[in-house]
């Protein structure tokens, strides 16, 4: 019998509101646990060449929803880059069900969905462009991201929205890395909407390797 | 006819225009033909690319009931602002395009709105084959756009419905003869690749026509009332009008 041992790379609280980005590794795996419950943690991944973001290897939520036939991630979900390369593979997932459909708040957006008194809020869009910037990337690499903890069902007709979720304080989401990558995250801002129960709060990221 | 010299050639490359077919696009006949701006049959598996000033009117045809268009929209004075489908499903609150869905920028604006549709076989959220990316990939190219320009696209003309469940069906194609008509509101690079749907088991790939033609006149009544739209036109008027210079305003 083997003994499987988990040595944690890292182990971070992010910030109600705030970016977050870290490399890793292939085989490590990324938990991300929902502190309070319902915040949503916009995502995006590329791969990674040594500390290099190769901007081919982009998520790609069309491809992820192409290859799996569902619009929702759950527990083993590839997550793919737009040529259908697995970038990393949900292992564990306490909620059920996330989305990847609905895309990253933003500034603009805001003003469409609420109107324009809410222009200078905070958005995710800002946190990817800040954070993005740290690795080389522009506006013109941010493209509809994982929303994990988010709840967006989509009805029989076709209309679709945020609605309460269904993660709770302490839930967790685990993602394996299938390569080399860079996970880039906004721990979502959102005060319009209950994907953050209308209080965005921290999560916690830990970072395993075995 | 011999093509050792350079006159030889030159005759045979000419001469070959003659025993040549080509289809166009019949103009439709509410259109007058003075105001026409593109008429073009894109064959299966090929691909299309223009810039369209704001208030052009697009007509994608399905003539043969298998085409499958694949579209991007950039703004062609700011490119590093284009569709973004996320905001284009989200901001509606509706996945399925139809009359009077707006396609959004990644800015808040409407770039184009689906003003006509006689398909209602649509979807935002399966994307391209590796065939349809390649070829998007040399329509971005040819704009001074890159593989990071490509981003999820909009594919008229094959549907997904989404169940209860999540899980995707594929509705395939409403039948031959269906169009989409998009009033452009900006100034656009308009990208559509005429390839196989993702999902489609058996493609049988037809040609796509596209026709477009002048029609300002219709930027000044909205198709939709809903306010995430109307507030999405004020973003868009504004910046148009605030781009310009005084004299030009009209």
């Amino acid at each position: 019998m083997t003994t499987t041992e988990l040595t944690v790379i890292a182990d971070e609280v992010v910030d109600a509101c705030a970016p977050w980005s870290a490399i890793v590794r292939a085989g490590q795996t990324l938990q991300i646990i929902d502190l309070h419950g319902n915040q949503a943690v916009d995502t995006l991944v590329w791969g990674v060449a040594g500390d290099e973001v190769d901007y081919r290897l982009r998520y790609s939520a069309q491809a992820t929803i192409a290859a799996q036939r569902n619009i929702f991630l759950s527990t083993g979900s590839v997550l793919r880059a737009a040529d259908g390369t697995p970038l990393m593979t949900i292992v564990a997932d306490d909620v059920g069900n996330h989305d990847t459909i609905a895309g990253a708040c933003s500034k603009e957006s805001n003003t469409l969905r609420y109107g324009h008194h809410t222009v200078h809020q905070h958005a995710c869009a800002e946190n990817f462009l800040a954070e993005g910037a740290r690795w080389g990337l522009g506006k013109r690499d941010i493209v509809p991201n994982i929303n994990f903890f988010m709840n967006v069902p989509v009805e029989a007709d076709g209309t679709l929205g945020i609605v309460d979720g269904l993660s709770a304080p302490g839930k967790s989401l685990s993602v394996r890395a299938d390569r080399d990558t860079l996970v880039l995250v906004s721990n979502c801002p959102q005060i319009n909407n209950p994907c953050n129960g209308f209080n965005p709060t921290p999560v916690r990221m830990v970072i395993s390797a075995r | 006819m011999s093509t050792d010299s350079t006159t030889g050639a030159r005759d045979h490359a000419r001469s070959q225009v003659h025993a040549a077919t080509m289809r166009i696009p019949a103009t439709p006949p509410d259109v007058d033909r003075s105001r026409l701006l593109w008429a073009e049959a894109v064959p299966p598996g090929s691909y299309a690319t223009r810039v369209l000033g704001r208030g052009t009117r697009l007509r994608l045809i399905d003539p043969d009931g298998g085409a499958c268009a694949h579209l991007l929209l950039f703004r062609s004075d700011a490119p590093w602002e284009r569709l973004n489908v996320a905001d284009t499903v989200k901001v509606p609150w509706q996945a399925y395009l139809g009359v009077g869905h707006p396609l959004l920028s990644d800015q808040g604006r409407v770039l184009a709105t689906v003003v006509a549709d006689s398909s209602g076989h649509h979807d935002t959220l399966c994307g391209m084959t590796d065939a349809g990316r390649a070829k998007m990939l040399l329509a971005a190219v040819k704009h001074g756009l890159d593989l990071r320009d490509v981003a999820p696209s909009v594919s008229l003309f094959k549907g997904v419905r989404v169940g209860d469940d999540g899980s995707l069906g594929f509705t395939g194609s409403a039948g031959l003869g269906t169009a989409v008509d998009l009033l452009i509101h900006l100034p656009v690079v308009v990208a559509l690749v005429n390839t196989a749907h993702p999902l489609d088991p058996e493609p049988a790939l037809t040609g796509l026509d596209v026709l477009a033609w002048r029609a300002g006149e219709q930027l000044t009544t909205p198709v939709n009332d809903e306010p995430e739209y109307l507030r999405a036109l004020f973003n868009t008027e504004s910046t148009w009008a605030a781009a310009q210079t005084s004299e030009a305003i009209k």
